[in-house]
């Protein structure tokens, strides 16, 4: 907004206008904290749940009692899975106690304005009609439904994977699912669902990683850099726009 | 009151050294430990002999065949001989009308005293044709038999969960007994269960008089609390990671894990690797095959037997979830370099419109 009209003549010869952006703190420590530990804890679940059910074939000159890589194998998924179950508990806690950006309401789009946002997401990422909507500045609220239908297979993973660790193990948690075994048709089956939903893993990080990529490029507000400190940025616009608004509500 | 076992026993011929044996033998299949052996024969020399009815259904008979081959004939002989099998299609000498009557007098009988052994799934589809004995369909049998009983044991994964005749599309509606029952019963699964298990689940009852722990899915924790991977002895290959690739390899010679030929040993609750077949000799995993997980419901459904992952429905008996996966997960980066190609090529016009709104603004 700078009237200066030299400032203007610079940023013209780069091909752009002078326009302001303001920093939003919008994911907090917890946030980023839980989505790192997040992604370390399901790669190391994917790669290991991976060779679970397809050992490689390593050394076979030792003998048995001079190496256990499979048992480290087993070890590494069920330590990762304990990881990831309480950070993802950690998680809906920061659901309702986090800020805007964080709360349990964004996920679900139960407003007229979120339902209208996801028609448009889906004209910008997959029709291409858009060139950049007006999206959010927290999750956009097709991303975060997607993440709800994400914490759904958490949970469908979470129970099926404690219900089969329950056969060799006397802690509480795993037996809290046991119950699913018979319900699903034995540990078979179980397993199968288990092993099938891995693959809806491989799937989600490689949508996800481009996605953010994609949109830190269509946005241009630092989508993916806000992982790592936390802000983005909004524009300010003229007063009774989009962009004030936003800027009117509190951010922590 | 009937004879006590001892005195049948004398009835029959039997001395009193055996007698003994055979209760050191019950003492120690029930869980007692030899110690037990006096309380058992004092408990043997009182008490009544159990009526015991062994209903057969929809079955192959080779719990019967197994029940013969424990590893303590002479607990077996004495349960066959001694314990008033009152009725029991395959070994019993009456026939017709006969047969029927006694089945019909041992209920009336022992109201609540007789122990019924059900071998065999019953069918419910079409009014349950598909198994009629004297006219009879076998669920009304079940239904007569098991009102009065004192206890029920299903033997098999027939009775305990359908087994083959359960299998998809399952034709003739075979169910487990213990969904047609509104009593608690003892399911020993397994096809067929091992002999020594049966015998010890049968002993236990008479002996101590009350089922023995069950777990969730109605089985004997003693037999079932493990799964048969749990006490495999080639478990430390497993850990190890060194895995049979293939039935004719040096692995295979070796004696490595058959997870990776099939083994279903890791999700199979069985006592094959502790107690192991014909009185111990040895066990499927022992001889080179994986197990086939043949007390699990539904295991052969779970197919193929030759791969630990079942193939993918729908998509031919070679496709695992794996190459479901990989198919996808191809197909997902290639959308995803397809949206990045489309998103290049559009790059100017993205461009030029942030500039002009970048103009307008400012
Ligand atoms: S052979 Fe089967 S039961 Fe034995 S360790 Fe290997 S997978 Fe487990
Ligand atoms: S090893 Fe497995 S398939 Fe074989 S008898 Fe035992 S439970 Fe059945």
């Amino acid at each position: 907004m700078s009237t200066n009209p030299v400032v203007r003549d610079v940023f013209k010869t780069n091909g752009s206008a002078p326009v302001e952006y303001r920093r939003v703190y919008v994911w907090e420590l917890p946030v980023r904290a839980y989505h790192w530990i997040n992604a370390i804890a399901l790669t190391l679940l994917c790669v290991t749940g991976y060779l679970i059910g397809h050992p490689l074939r390593i050394s076979y000159s030792q003998e048995a009692y001079q190496q256990y890589w499979f048992g480290w194998t087993r070890f590494i998924h069920f330590a990762a899975a304990y990881v990831y179950v309480f950070n993802f508990g950690m998680r809906i806690y920061w659901g309702f106690v986090g800020n805007k950006y964080a709360v349990w309401k964004t996920f679900l789009p139960l407003t007229r304005k979120q339902q209208e946002e996801i028609v448009d997401v889906i004209k910008t990422d997959v029709l291409q009609v858009k060139m950049h909507g007006e999206i959010s500045t927290g999750h956009n609220s097709l991303a975060a439904f997607i993440y709800f239908l994400t914490f759904l297979v958490f949970c469908f993973q979470t129970i099926t994977g404690f219900a089969l660790y329950s056969g060799m193990s006397d802690a509480w948690l795993p037996h809290l699912f046991r119950w699913v075994v018979p319900l699903m048709g034995g540990e078979f089956a179980v397993r199968f669902w288990h092993h099938l939903f891995l693959w809806f893993f491989v799937m989600f990080v490689i949508v996800h990683i481009y996605l953010s990529f994609y949109h830190d490029y269509i946005e241009g507000r630092g989508t993916v850099s806000s992982i790592i400190g936390g802000w983005k940025f909004d524009r300010v616009k003229g007063a009774g726009n989009q962009g004030a608004k936003e800027q009117g509500d509190k951010t922590v | 009151m009937g004879d006590s076992i001892w005195q049948s026993m004398q009835k029959k011929g039997y001395s009193r050294r055996e007698f003994l044996e055979f209760c050191t033998a019950a003492a120690v299949a029930a869980g007692l430990g030899k110690a037990g052996a006096a309380q058992v024969a004092s408990v043997f020399e009182k008490k009544e002999k159990p009526a015991v009815v062994w209903m057969h259904f929809q079955e192959c008979t080779c719990c019967s065949e197994s029940f013969i081959r424990a590893s303590h004939p002479i607990v077996v002989d004495a349960l066959l001989d001694v314990m008033s099998l009152n009725y029991t299609e395959t070994l019993m000498a009456a026939a017709g009308f006969q047969a029927e009557k006694s089945l019909d007098d041992t209920i009336k009988n022992n109201k609540g005293k007789y122990i019924v052994l059900v071998e065999g799934a019953v069918p419910t589809k079409d009014g349950g044709v598909y198994c009629m004995v004297g006219g009879k369909t076998a669920e009304a049998i079940l239904q007569t038999v098991a009102a009065d009983a004192a206890a029920i044991i299903a033997w098999g994964s027939c009775a305990s969960n359908g087994c083959v005749q359960a299998a998809k599309p399952n034709p003739t509606g075979a169910t487990p007994i213990a969904k047609l029952v509104d009593k608690p019963v003892i399911n020993v699964p397994g096809c067929p269960p091992i002999a020594d298990v049966m015998m010890a689940v049968v002993t236990h009852l008479l002996v101590l008089g009350q089922t023995p722990e069950l777990d969730d899915q109605g089985r004997p924790r003693e037999f079932y609390g493990r799964r048969v991977h749990d006490t495999c002895y080639r478990r430390p290959n497993y850990d190890a990671g060194l895995f049979v690739e293939s039935w004719d390899d040096e692995n295979a010679r070796k004696g490595y894990c058959l997870y990776k030929m099939g083994c279903r040993g890791p999700v199979t609750y069985n006592a094959c690797s502790v107690v192991r077949w014909n009185e111990g000799t040895s066990y499927p995993i022992q001889s080179g095959h994986g197990c086939i997980g043949c007390s699990e419901a539904g295991f052969w459904d779970n197919g193929p037997f030759y791969q630990h992952l079942p193939s993918f429905p729908g998509f031919g008996v070679e496709s695992t979830a794996d190459t479901i996966g990989t198919a996808v997960g191809v197909a997902t980066l290639a959308g995803v370099a397809a949206h990045a190609v489309v998103t290049n090529i559009r790059k100017r016009s993205v461009i030029a419109e942030v500039h002009a709104e970048d103009e307008k603004e400012s």
